[in-house]
């Protein structure tokens, strides 16, 4: 016979402790949890905030060179077809001699500087950009100008923390002399970090000049490629969708495309890649790294998405709606596009923004597609020979990849910064959607 | 004729057809649109409808007809057509639109239904829009198809799913087998898993079962921004954070390898990646669960969490396994996440146990492998090349099978409970 439990309402038995206490490990597991997630995000947004915000910054350094007749165009013509046989090399050294000016000229004297140290402070697109300039106004040529050149990739790490006086013994491609030059010319106001609109509009450089690579042909093709995901998915989205939601007969067929589009809904992004390789550039001849194919094949790949919301939206319009429009005569057609569709508009604006900021982020199928190419050139958005949108170009999470596979380190705080832009992108597109839906939809 | 004069001229007959068969209709009502069967406009729209569509079917219709012969030596006597009149296609194109735009205002009397008309040339467009779902699908088989037939033609098939070495070699005598590139896929996959499914699951639990309304509107959007992040984001957070963090303060002090890109890294990052996906699915699953099962528990005297493990959690489980062979799904398929966290180096299955499972290892995935085969110069001939595509079928397949599967539990789920 069992004795009587001791204990009462007021006192907990062990039996009672012991459950209270699974209760209380138990909640503790889902706080856990919880933490667990948000701690990820913040260790993420602040990882990538961290290592490229600094990409917005950039080291120039201030310089008057002279620009010399006798170099840049021998003829005295002026005439650009001459001027422009004068490579960048020629220009090297004139903006070289006008750093050398500028260290006499201050008086700044480094124990164990070279010729070739100062040099190598200036980026070697400098000299493309002084060409560029001259080439712009060749009235400039026998004069002298104030010309603001980027420092090169190492002298610009050593103000963003990645090189040291101390990792400077060590690198081949910097010498602790440079640096202190470096922070001589920085005291007296020649050398300064300011922001640097060029990340964003600037195409990307080579390997050698992590300097100054920047996003402008990437924006711009993520730019074209979302035109043309908007422009085809879109419609085709929403018309699949009334026709799956409002006309189709349940049956073997509709059922075999709903599952289908469940499917494709889940089907790995790379996937779309292959079929975009084998059907748009191998078998329909398309140029590969176009924004067409690139925009193609995101469309095929955000079309579920926007076909599951839009339905959703169609699904979410009360059939009185419907009704009262047949009863006044309306054809079922004309019930759908004059009443239900207007009413679910804002549901499928916002699907469709959440879709497109899907594609903009998508890398994975880009790159077998060959948007990985080293593009420099503005892709243009019509051209004869190419047709609409088929200049070869790249997109701005295929621009992080291409980024992150080179050797210099500063490559990855472009990566970075390159990032924080593609965020900045997907936080106004989905602001906007949730704006919308805030603002317009309606509970029935 | 070239396409953009065929475009021209297929949107003028459209034009054109709307004003006429308007036109002709009201003509014949004697200018009594009362008289007209449907409304004025509708004559007009069929007009143009029977104009565009048929001309845009046949110039789409006949390019790929085009193509395909082409490339393939098939239809041998439309290859010759073709190539001997090179605007055949554009020009059948505009007489199709012409066709049906005399057509359409040869129809068009008082007493003709325009509307209905009008209308079932809509419903095609519909149907042509909703067929482009299959249409993707039967692409994505038949691209694959093609060339991993090319591939099993140049390669054996067993040596390709059984070969427990992954080798390819530009210049012949590779070694393509699918083993260790599984190995390292399900490896990955699993370690995400286990850090995604218990995350996820508990913070699905505390949200919809213990959080107030407060922490709630903070938390789940914060967990959803998550699934929002391009998955290049989490790829370079593995790179530069994670990995490094990784190799410094688990690998070296334990003496288990000096790789920055690993097993694990991959995982975790992966990990995270899912965490929003298992839990909004099982939050929404969770919420199916009618509260009368909680409140019979509940009245019994159970606790909350007893009333969660024994009642709530087994109600919801099809549907927790279904939210986790989705998860499972994006796992296997991801692929920029091991692109920069996991490695390009194969497992190599014939070194022993410890090698195999060692997470700090550098590992690749079937997805890693596709995009190296197929990114750069590539040669359409070689069975290096080639192997990307049976590569690819089998991600597809596995995917496949793991989403249907999950899709039929759900469902079945679902109507368990409405």
């Amino acid at each position: 016979m069992n004795t009587p439990r001791k204990g009462s309402l007021l006192v907990q038995d062990a039996r009672t402790k012991r459950r209270n206490a699974a209760e209380a490990r138990f909640k503790a597991y889902g706080l856990t949890a919880i933490a667990v997630g948000v701690l990820a995000l913040i260790v993420l947004v602040t990882s990538i905030l961290g290592n490229g915000l600094s990409a917005f910054r950039q080291t120039e350094i201030m310089l008057t060179v002279e620009l010399p007749e006798s170099k840049l165009d021998k003829s005295g013509t002026r005439d650009l077809d001459v001027m422009k046989k004068v490579t960048t090399l020629t220009y090297g050294p004139i903006l070289a001699k006008g750093l050398k000016d500028v260290i006499a000229a201050n008086g700044i004297e480094i124990e164990g500087l070279t010729a070739k140290d100062v040099d190598a402070m200036i980026s070697k697109e400098a000299s493309a950009q002084l060409r560029d300039r001259v080439l712009a106004d060749p009235s400039l040529v026998g004069q002298t100008v104030e010309i603001t050149v980027l420092a090169s990739g190492r002298i610009d790490g050593y103000y963003k923390g990645r090189v040291s006086l101390a990792s400077a013994e060590l690198d081949s491609n910097v010498t602790p002399a440079q640096l202190r030059l470096a922070d001589a010319l920085k005291d007296k106001g020649i050398l300064v970090t300011k922001l640097n609109p060029a990340f964003i509009t600037a195409p990307d450089a080579s390997d050698q000049r992590p300097e100054a690579a920047g996003l402008g042909v990437a924006i711009l093709g993520s730019a074209y490629m979302m035109i043309v995901v908007l422009v085809l998915a879109l419609p085709i989205g929403v018309a699949a969708s009334i026709y799956l939601e409002e006309f189709a007969p349940k049956n073997r067929w509709t059922d075999l495309i709903e599952v289908n589009i469940s499917n494709l809904a889940a089907v790995p992004s790379i996937v779309f890649g292959i079929l975009g390789l084998a059907i748009f550039i191998n078998f329909g001849g398309l140029r590969a790294s176009a924004p067409i194919v690139g925009g193609l094949v995101l469309t095929l790949m955000t079309l579920p998405t926007i076909i599951i919301s839009t339905r959703a939206a169609l699904k979410s319009v009360p059939p009185s709606i419907r009704d009262a429009a047949l009863g006044v005569g309306a054809s079922k057609m004309q019930a759908v596009f004059h009443h239900v569709l207007p009413l679910a508009a804002p549901g499928i604006l916002t699907g469709a923004i959440i879709g497109l900021a899907q594609a903009l982020g998508e890398t994975a199928p880009l790159l077998l597609i060959g948007m990985v190419a080293f593009v420099r050139e503005y892709p243009a958005a019509y051209s004869a020979a190419d047709g609409l949108f088929g200049e070869p170009s790249t997109a701005l999470p295929v621009q992080v990849f291409n980024w992150t596979q080179r050797a210099d380190p500063a490559f990855f705080e472009r990566a970075s910064g390159a990032i924080i832009v593609l965020l900045v992108f997907l936080l106004i597109m989905n602001a906007v959607a949730i704006i919308l839906r805030r603002r317009f939809e309606r509970r029935w | 004729m070239s396409p953009l004069m065929m475009l021209i001229s297929v949107l003028a007959f459209a034009i054109a057809g709307y004003v006429i068969a308007r036109k002709r209709a009201v003509g014949m009502a004697g200018g009594d649109s009362r008289k007209l069967a449907s409304l004025p406009g509708f004559y007009g729209q069929n007009a143009a409808y029977a104009a565009l569509i048929p001309g845009f079917a046949v110039f789409l219709a006949g390019s790929i007809l085009t193509r395909i012969s082409l490339k393939n030596d098939m239809f041998g006597l439309w290859a010759d057509l073709v190539t001997r009149l090179p605007n055949l296609v554009p020009t059948l194109a505009v007489l199709a639109a012409g066709a049906g735009l005399a057509h359409a205002i040869y129809r068009t009397r008082p007493e003709f239904r325009a509307r209905v008309a009008a209308e079932s040339w809509v419903m095609i467009l519909l149907i042509a829009a909703a067929s482009v779902a299959i249409l993707t699908t039967v692409a994505i088989v038949f691209s694959m198809l093609f060339e991993t037939v090319n591939f099993f033609g140049q390669y054996t098939w067993t040596e390709f799913l059984f070969g427990t070495t992954w080798a390819p070699d530009f210049r012949g005598n590779s070694a393509l087998g699918i083993l260790p590139l599984l190995w390292g896929t399900l490896y990955i996959s699993v370690i995400a898993l286990l850090f995604a499914v218990p995350v996820g699951l508990f913070a699905a639990i505390y949200l919809s079962e213990y959080a107030g309304p407060k922490l709630r509107a903070v938390a789940k959007p914060m967990i959803e921004i998550l699934a929002g992040i391009p998955t290049i984001v989490y790829g370079l957070f593995a790179l530069i954070t994670v990995g490094p963090m990784i190799r410094d303060w688990l690998a070296l002090p334990m003496g288990l390898g000096s790789s920055g890109s690993s097993v694990l890294t991959a995982g975790l990052v992966m990990g995270v990646m899912l965490i929003p996906f298992v839990s909004s699915l099982s939050d929404d699953i969770i919420n199916a669960v009618p509260q009368a099962m909680r409140d019979g528990s509940l009245g019994l005297g159970a606790t909350k969490s007893e009333t969660i493990r024994h009642v709530v959690i087994p109600a919801a489980l099809p549907g927790i396994v279904g939210a986790v062979l989705l998860a499972t799904s994006r796992a296997i398929g991801e692929t920029m996440i091991v692109v920069l966290g996991a490695g390009a180096a194969a497992a190599r299955l014939n070194q022993g146990l410890g090698e195999m499972v060692n997470p700090f290892e550098a590992m690749t995935t079937v997805t890693v492998k596709i995009v190296s085969q197929l990114t750069g110069d590539t040669d359409f001939a070689a069975p290096e090349t080639l192997v990307a595509f049976a590569l690819g079928l089998t991600l597809f397949t596995m995917t496949l099978g793991l989403n249907v599967a999950a899709l039929i539990i759900v469902r079945k789920y679902r109507e368990q409970y409405e």
